[in-house]
């Protein structure tokens, strides 16, 4: 417990400076998504902090249908990054429903959130 | 393991819409008709077992409703897997002689129920999940979603094979007078209903009403001297790789292929032995998914293993045959109603919708967003 947070806050707090960082195991040398205390991988304790290269792909992708009053639909998906790890995301500056299994895709920041456009 | 504890009664409650019931009562009423079926009541119970999303400490609560001392209390939460999971720590609780009857019991008064968005508030509040949650996912219908968006691009799976799911549980449920939605439903209606998450739409999804169950479970030698005829626990599973749809390694394969594995080697017997399927169906991917990942078909072949009917009544394979929670119920957590429905049909009572000489059947649990996966194999006498 020697870091002044725990990882969580450490991700969030790099985000919101403007910087989009992950984890690699400092032992088997796999990026971790989301930050943890644990490496998911192998099972050991130290983690380091990279920034990825950003780029990646849509895994699946979904249009959550919502009323136009209350915003109108948007998306949600499941992105790998070329780092080899997942998360949830969306894809914004194309119509939800043009994203697609497969395409590739680029990080930004926007909010303090993780994003993606088409590549 | 094999054959070593029993279900000796099953019973329902507040089915649908029951208002002005809470959800501890729902669970008592259940809990008392599963008594009454085994000819026993709330005095004979030294085990309790419940799981709730909502009642705090609800073993404790279920205990002191019922007006029982238990000697063995468990309560563990895996999302609507739960009551196939709890057969797990039951039969090992019986079988070490930490007490002789156990009662599993669900309520839910989720269709009729207030204060619910607000106590979803407070639920994200708790627990903020920052990693998923700030995207607005609408869940579980967006992560379902998103593994079935997956499955149609790998296997080339269609919503029209998908709609064929929900059509054979409605056509069960319209041969169950205690299901919930009963009237016609063709593939078109389900093609062209209101879209949730792409792709799923409305009636993908499954029922959202009120309604509990509850089973008593004893060991096999004691079993025999009660009302009805035991059905007996040949084996059980329960594997999770992922909490988070972010989080699961594949999206087109559950930990239902090493549920289902273990619950298989436990009871000895494989797919083409099971006489009668549940499967929860909170979506109608999931049934298509743990029919592939328990070994009914080959993996990516759901789509067209489902289509003709082959589920539905009169077709090769009886799927979810009270209706599911695709029509019958689903009250928030399915799974105890998957372990009734095989009770009734081992005990060849369930009327209309009865399959012949059903002796093998299996119930089997999902919990979170394809997470937790609980396989259960019941039989009859004859299958020891």
């Amino acid at each position: 417990m020697t870091a002044p947070s725990g990882p969580e806050k450490r991700y969030l707090d790099a985000l919101a400076a403007g910087r989009f960082e992950i984890q690699k195991c400092k032992t088997c040398a796999k990026h971790v998504f989301y930050p943890r205390v644990v490496c998911p991988h192998c099972g050991a304790g130290e983690l380091g902090w990279v920034a990825p290269s950003g780029r990646g792909t849509v895994y699946s992708t979904t249009v959550v249908r919502r009323k136009p009053a209350d915003g109108g639909d948007y998306n949600v998906c499941l992105v790998d990054l070329a780092e080899g790890v997942r998360m949830m995301s969306r894809v914004v500056s194309i119509p939800p429903e043009s994203v697609k299994i497969g395409m590739a895709v680029k990080a930004r920041i926007a909010e303090g959130l993780v994003e993606f456009t088409p590549a | 393991m094999r054959g070593s504890v029993a279900i000796a009664g099953v019973g329902l409650a507040g089915c649908g819409e029951a208002p002005g019931w809470s959800e501890m009562e729902i669970a008592a009423a259940a809990a008392k008709n599963a008594l009454a079926d085994a000819g026993l009541t709330a005095r004979d119970v030294d085990g309790i077992v419940i799981a709730s999303t909502n009642i705090f400490m609800s073993g404790l609560a279920l205990a002191e409703h019922l007006g029982v001392h238990p000697k063995f209390t468990e309560s563990s939460m895996v999302g609507g897997s739960s009551f196939v999971g709890h057969l797990v720590p039951a039969m090992l609780a019986l079988n070490a002689g930490l007490c002789d009857t156990i009662l599993v019991a669900y309520g839910s008064n989720q269709r009729t129920g207030t204060g619910r968005a607000e106590a979803g508030r407070y639920k994200m509040a708790l627990d903020p999940q920052p990693f998923e949650h700030p995207y607005k996912p609408f869940n579980p219908p967006s992560s379902y979603a998103l593994a079935t968006a997956r499955h149609m691009h790998q296997y080339g799976t269609t919503r029209t094979q998908l709609a064929e799911i929900a059509v054979a549980a409605r056509r069960w449920a319209q041969l169950n007078p205690e299901a919930f939605s009963r009237e016609p439903l063709t593939v078109e209606e389900v093609l062209k209903s209101r879209m949730v998450s792409d792709p799923l739409t409305v009636r993908d999804c499954c029922l959202v009403t009120d309604g509990g169950g509850a089973y008593v479970l004893t060991r096999a030698e004691r079993a025999k001297g009660f009302a009805k005829p035991p059905a007996y626990l040949l084996g059980v599973g329960a594997a999770h790789w992922h909490r988070q749809i972010s989080s699961m390694p594949d999206l087109t394969v559950t930990a239902a292929t090493e549920s289902g594995q273990r619950a298989y080697e436990m009871a000895g017997v494989g797919p083409k032995d099971v006489d009668v399927v549940e499967l929860y169906d909170a979506f109608t991917i999931n049934t298509l998914l743990f029919l592939e990942d328990l070994g009914f078909c080959k993996k990516g072949e759901g789509g067209a293993f489902v289509s003709g009917g082959r589920i539905a009544p009169g077709g090769r394979l009886p799927v979810n045959t009270n209706g599911g929670g695709l029509s019958c119920v689903h009250p928030g957590m399915y799974g105890i109603f998957l372990v009734i429905e095989a009770v009734r049909q081992l005990r060849g009572e369930a009327g209309a919708r009865q399959v012949q000489d059903a002796a093998v059947a299996l119930a089997h649990g999902n919990g979170g967003v394809l997470s937790s996966q609980i396989t259960a194999i019941l039989g009859t006498q004859d299958t020891l």
